[in-house]
Formats: C-alpha cells, structure tokens, sequence
C-alpha cells in the first residue's frame, strides 16, 4: 500500500435518528487499488458508502474522511462527487420527467475534462451504451422509471464510465441480476479499471461478481465494526464458510465486552 | 449540507418587472359609468348592438356581487382600474414601423424570435390595442382568417358570425367577472378556419399589460369549422405595479364536427395581478380540444377552462401546471359538462407551491342525463416545496346519467431527499438537483408545448427555484 491512501477514513462512527450504525471504522484504500466490502445484510456496508458519499441522512458523530489529500467529513455531496468520488447506488431513484440523457449531460456538466459538446456527447453515451449491452432508446425515457433492476444497475455503470471517478463504490451493484446482467456489470468494472486505473470498494456479499477481479483487500463488517480485512484469499473462505464464524466472534466479543 | 433544506427563496422577478411610460398614451377616468362604455363603444366606432350588449353587461355587472367562494379579491379597487389605455400606435402591418418602447418590451419577451420562425404570425396585444399584427401567407391562402377581433367586427361578413357567437358560451349573467368582460371588453383575436382546412403550425398570440392601473379585457374567439384542425398557443406575461392589476379576459372556441382545436397558454402575470380570466370551448360531434395551460405568477387568480361536449364522441383533455410562490393564491382548474352520449373527457394537472404559496385545484364533472356511455378521468398531482405553502384538491362530481365511468385521482407529495441526494452525488448542487426533479414533474405539460415555449417554461421554473437554500 502506498504511503499516503486515496480514501483515508479514521475512526468513523455514524448514526442515524440517533442509533448508531458504525461504530469507529478505520479503512485506506490506495490509488488503483481494489477492495471488497463484505459481511451479512444488516452489517453497515451500504450505510458505509452513503456516509464516504455525503448522504445527509446520516450524522457522523466521530472520526474523518479525507480523499485525494482533501478532508471531506462535512462536504456535500456534489463537492465530493466533483473531486471523484462515485456511489453506484444499491437502489438507484427515479426521476420522472427528466430523461436519462439530460440527467447524464447535466452530470458532467462543469466538470474540466468532461463536459462535451452535445454530438460529442451523444457519440460518447452510445457507445458507452453499447458496451454495456443497452439499448439507446433508453437514453431518451424518464430516469429509472419503468428500468428493471438489471437496467437501473446498467444506468450506474454507464455513469461510472462517463464521470471516470478517482474512486468508485459499488453497493451491491451485483444484487438481483441474472447471469447475462452480471457480466455486463462485470464488463463494466473491467472497463472502468482499463480505462482510468481508479479505485474500487466492492460492497457485497456474494463472490461470484468477484470471480474475474484482481482483489487486493477484503473486509468483513459485522455489526457497524470491521472484524477481518486480508488479502484475496479470504474470498474463496468466505465462499465456502459463511459470515457465521464471524459473527459468532463478533457477538462473543460483544458478551464478553457487556460482562467485564 | 443543512438537513432541513425545503426553504426556497422568493426569486427576483425584476426580468418581467419593466415598463417603459406612458408617453402619449390616452386614458379614460377610473371607475365604472355607462358613460365610460359608451365612451368606449363610441371611440371603436362599434356596431350599435355591441354597445347594447355593453350597456346590459354593465347592468349585470353592478348587480352581481363578486363570488364568495375562492380566494380574496378584496384588493381590487374597482374605481381605480383604468378599462381601456389606447396605445399610440393602430395596427402595424411589418416589425420595423412599430414603436422602439413598445419593440423594446416585445424583444425583452422574445417575440420577434418567434415572429421571425416559421410560425404562422403574431398577433401581439399592447395594452389594449392590437398594434401589430401579421399573418403569414399560408394561413390566409387556406382561406383562415386571424385578425384583432375588433377589427373582424368592421367587416360585414364576420361582423355577422360575430353577432351570433359572441359572449353566447360565456353569458355575462355568468359571473361578475363575465359581466364586466362584456361592459368593458377590449382588443383579442379571431380566428376561423373554414370547413376542412387543417393547418399544421401553430398561430400565436402575445399580450401583456404595460399601463399602470390599466386592465385587461380582451376578447378571443375562435371558430373552427367541421372537419378542421387548428393550434393556436396564447403566451403572456407582465409588469409589476404598486395598485391591483386586473385581468379579465374572455376566451371562446367553437369546435366543429369532427374537428380538433388544441388551445396552448403560458400565462405569467406580475404578483400583484388579479387573473379572473374565463375560457370556454364547445365541441360538436366527434370535435375534439385539447387545453395545455401553465400558470405562473399573478397574486389571485381564478382560472377553469371548460368544455362543454355537445356533441355525440366529442372530447376534451386538460392538461395544466400550476405554480403558487410567496404571495400567491392560484385556483385553479378545469370545467366540463357530458353533455352527450359516449363523449370523453380527461384532466391532467399538476400543481406546485412554494413560500407560503397556495394553489387549489378544482374541478367540475357534470354529466347531464344525455351524457350515456360517457367517461371522464380527473387526476392532480401537487408537490409542495416546503412545509408553509398550502396544497387543495376540490374535485367536484355531478352525474345525472346511467353507464358512465368517472373516476378522480389525486396526489400530494414532496421532493424526496433520496432524490435530491442521488443528484447530488452525481455532482448537482442542492438547488440544480431541485430545479430539475421540479421540472421533472412539470415535464408532462411542457412537452405537450412548442420547443420555445417549453424552453420558456423551463426558464420560468427556474427562476422560481433560485434563491438561497437554507
């Protein structure tokens, strides 16, 4: 790992309506780097990713996030996505009336190196478009209204394509998908890697999206805390074994905590 | 990033606040006498028949009391409404000879754009006189008439077919307003097309008010023959004064067999305009219209276009926004009577309120026991922006026949701060990620509008969407 992280987050707890939902998290992850964000439903990996991304629903109450040298614990959610950070989102929204293409246009809109002319534009998302298997005529319906979850989960990749953060987190972004969405999700995160060597937090709790990736962190969240981070071999483990292990220490610890 | 962060600032709406003076303008006392009408009547050099029905409308009018049931008019100082302002200029045949104030005006509006497209013509009312008007070649070539109404009413032929529609869908016995309509009524459009012919751009027409005090009657009538189609788009807007403004206005459109008549308005008025405008279609057999309404700015304003459907298959759609900010009370809504076998109609609206502002929608289903077979459809959407403006829904039902389907639906809500978020996460600040699920919601009526128009609309809801956020 080099000296000084991309994502650096210190001793993050964060809460929501006043229940506490991590508690003190520690993380780096390098430039170029890929992690993978494991653990059971209910762990806090998802909360983890809003809170990097900004989400206002959450209050942190403890610790610091910086990114690319900047401390971004109280930027908004725009700032930290113009300095290139990317939040596939689990559930992306719908938004009626806006169509998919002007929400993309408006998203690189400002942004030095981005931003395009309109034909420039159009070239670009097609062909973004058919690399991830998806028909244009998207481009010109109502954002997320009516997409399947496979073609919402479609509509995240060509954003990470078409903004090239510095570090992307993907929530759960395998979820739900049949085989044929999963390679194009799959295709999707290797172009991403190819084109702009960034960084990825995987946040997941299946291995097989992970199959074709070079990993070189994992860690598994139980509980708002991070009980085990190594390197890519703890994937097949987990595969094989389960979260029950982990959380059996977890609660263990959380007991022998409570009497002492 | 605040968490309570509904608060959006009243905007600025200095862009649509100019004026230029009334330099040579004539005007009559304030305030209300057959005198007055006469006055009126005499200085167009009317039809003797036009000043009785004036003069009857008057009559109407003093012996109406003003409606008891929507927001307050208590601000409108009758006697100090100046009914007619004669601009300095008659009808001007080409842009160049019209005035530089009265150019001046139109160009901050974006007139001569359109004047300058393919679109049919503009026929632009300035206070309350018709001073420019052309039309384009095509449009008279199929036989289609679109002149200022008073004109048309100097000419024998139309003078006649005046007569016989004029204020007969909008009685002055209708309301108040309506009465005073007919007394003091000044300036608007007419429109015919005859039998079968079909004109496929859109004629539009620009009015706004300029003198202080002045009101704003004028008068539309539009009569499309069996088996013709027409699209005539209404826009204005205008500026701001320190005394109550009034507009009340008047629309009439005759739908023929088998005819269509799509009816396009942006209205966008100052906040200190009283808007008690009254518009009106009838639709023969198998006729059809289609309202697109947007309605923007104004302090009070009344408005419920309505269709009546007298004809067997006839149909109506409405399609309409409303946006109520600080300041505002905006009822709003649409009107229509079944009033023949299988005929359908459908109301689409969507309503927006901000700052303490207040928008009501109401609507009126009534079918009559002729109306057998028929259907109608009522759905309003409002989004409310913060938690001190007030969203109302009155819909209205009266069915006196057997075998038919009406059904309502309405839906109030707010920006979800999912929403917002997502956007924001994407690299829009606060008030861009509003703006654009605003315009999201508004999406359904601007896109039923001519490009230029729906620009304008965009722009308008941005500009009601910039300010602070807290």
């Amino acid at each position: 790992m080099s000296a000084t992280p991309l994502l650096s987050i210190t001793g993050l707890t964060a809460s929501v309506d006043e229940k506490t939902i991590l508690h003190g998290i520690d993380l780096d992850v390098a430039a170029g780097e890929t992690h993978v964000l494991m653990g059971p439903n209910g762990a806090g990996k998802s909360t983890m990713g809003h809170v990097i991304m900004g989400d206002p629903v959450y209050t942190v109450n403890e610790g610091t996030i910086t990114f690319d040298g900047q401390d971004i614990t109280d930027l908004s959610p725009d700032k930290r996505s113009r300095a290139g950070l990317f939040l596939s989102f689990q559930a992306p929204v719908e938004i009626p009336g806006v169509p998919l293409s002007s929400f993309l246009r408006a998203s690189i809109a400002g942004r030095p190196g981005l931003e395009m002319k309109g034909k420039e534009f159009r070239r670009r998302v097609k062909e973004l478009a058919a690399e991830l298997d998806m028909d244009t005529a998207y481009l010109n319906r109502e954002l997320g209204v009516g997409f399947s979850g496979g073609e919402k989960k479609k509509v995240e990749m060509l954003q990470l394509l078409l903004l090239q953060p510095k570090l992307a987190i993907l929530d759960e972004t395998d979820s739900g998908l049949d085989v044929d969405a999963l390679g194009v999700v799959s295709r999707g995160m290797d172009a991403y890697r190819r084109s702009t060597d960034g960084s990825l937090v995987i946040i997941t709790h299946n291995t097989r999206i992970l199959e074709h990736l070079e990993v070189d962190r994992v860690h598994v969240m139980v509980n708002g805390r991070i009980v085990r981070e190594d390197d890519a071999s703890l994937i097949p483990w987990i595969d094989a074994n389960g979260f029950d292990s982990f959380e059996r220490e977890a609660a263990e610890q959380l007991a022998a905590g409570e009497s002492r | 990033m605040a968490k309570n962060r509904t608060e959006v600032a009243d905007i600025d709406r200095s862009l649509y606040d100019f004026s230029y003076g009334e330099e040579g303008f004539e005007r009559l006392d304030a305030g209300l006498t057959p005198d007055i009408v006469r006055e009126i009547s005499e200085r167009k050099n009317e039809p003797a028949w036009m000043l009785e029905r004036r003069l009857k409308s008057l009559e109407i009018y003093h012996n109406t009391p003003n409606p008891t049931w929507g927001p307050g008019i208590d601000g409108l100082d009758m006697d100090h409404i100046v009914t007619y302002v004669k601009p300095n200029t008659d009808q001007k045949a080409d842009w160049d000879s019209v005035p530089d104030d009265i150019k001046n005006t139109f160009e901050r509006l974006g007139i001569p754009e359109a004047e300058r497209s393919y679109l049919a013509g503009v026929g632009a009312q300035y206070d309350s006189e018709l001073v420019y008007h052309n039309m384009q070649d095509t449009a008279s070539k199929m036989g289609i008439v679109y002149s200022g109404i008073e004109e048309a009413l100097h000419e024998p032929k139309w003078e006649a077919l005046i007569r016989e529609k004029f204020m007969t869908l909008i009685p002055p016995t209708d309301h108040k307003f309506a009465a005073l309509h007919g007394a003091v009524w000044s300036g608007g459009s007419f429109v015919y097309v005859p039998k079968g012919v079909k004109l496929d751009f859109p004629l539009q027409s620009y009015f706004r008010l300029n003198a202080a005090g002045a009101g704003q009657f004028e008068h539309t009538l539009i009569i499309v023959e069996d088996d013709a189609d027409l699209h005539f788009i209404e826009g204005c807007s205008a500026p701001k004064y320190n005394v109550a403004n009034l507009h009340a206005g008047a629309v009439e459109l005759f739908v023929g067999k088998r005819a269509h008549l799509r009816y396009s308005t942006i209205e966008n008025w100052s906040k200190n305009m009283y808007n008690l405008n009254t518009k009106r279609a009838r639709c023969e057999e198998e006729g059809e219209i289609e309202w697109i309404s947007g309605s923007f700015g104004s302090h009070v304003g009344y408005l419920y276009p309505m269709s009546v459907l007298a004809g067997r298959k006839s149909r109506s759609s409405f399609t309409g926004i409303t946006f109520a900010g600080a300041g505002q009370n905006l009822d709003t809504g649409c009107k229509v009577v079944l009033g023949a076998p299988d005929t359908t109609a459908t109301v689409e609206t969507k309503s927006i309120s901000k700052g303490g502002g207040i928008s009501t929608f109401r609507s009126s289903i009534v079918a009559t026991p002729a109306a057998e077979g028929s259907a109608a459809s009522v759905s309003c959407q409002s989004l409310m922006l913060d938690d001190i403006s007030r969203s109302d829904t009155i819909p209205a039902m009266d069915i006196r026949a057997k075998n038919v389907d009406i059904g309502h639906e309405a839906t109030i809500g707010r920006i979800g701060d999912d929403k917002v978020f997502y956007l924001m996460s994407r690299g829009m600040s606060e008030e861009e990620a509003r703006t654009m699920i605003v315009n999201g919601f508004a999406n359904p009526v601007s896109k039923e509008l001519p490009l230029e128009y729906a620009v304008e609309m965009n722009n308008l809801i941005k500009l009601e969407m910039e300010g602070a956020i807290g």
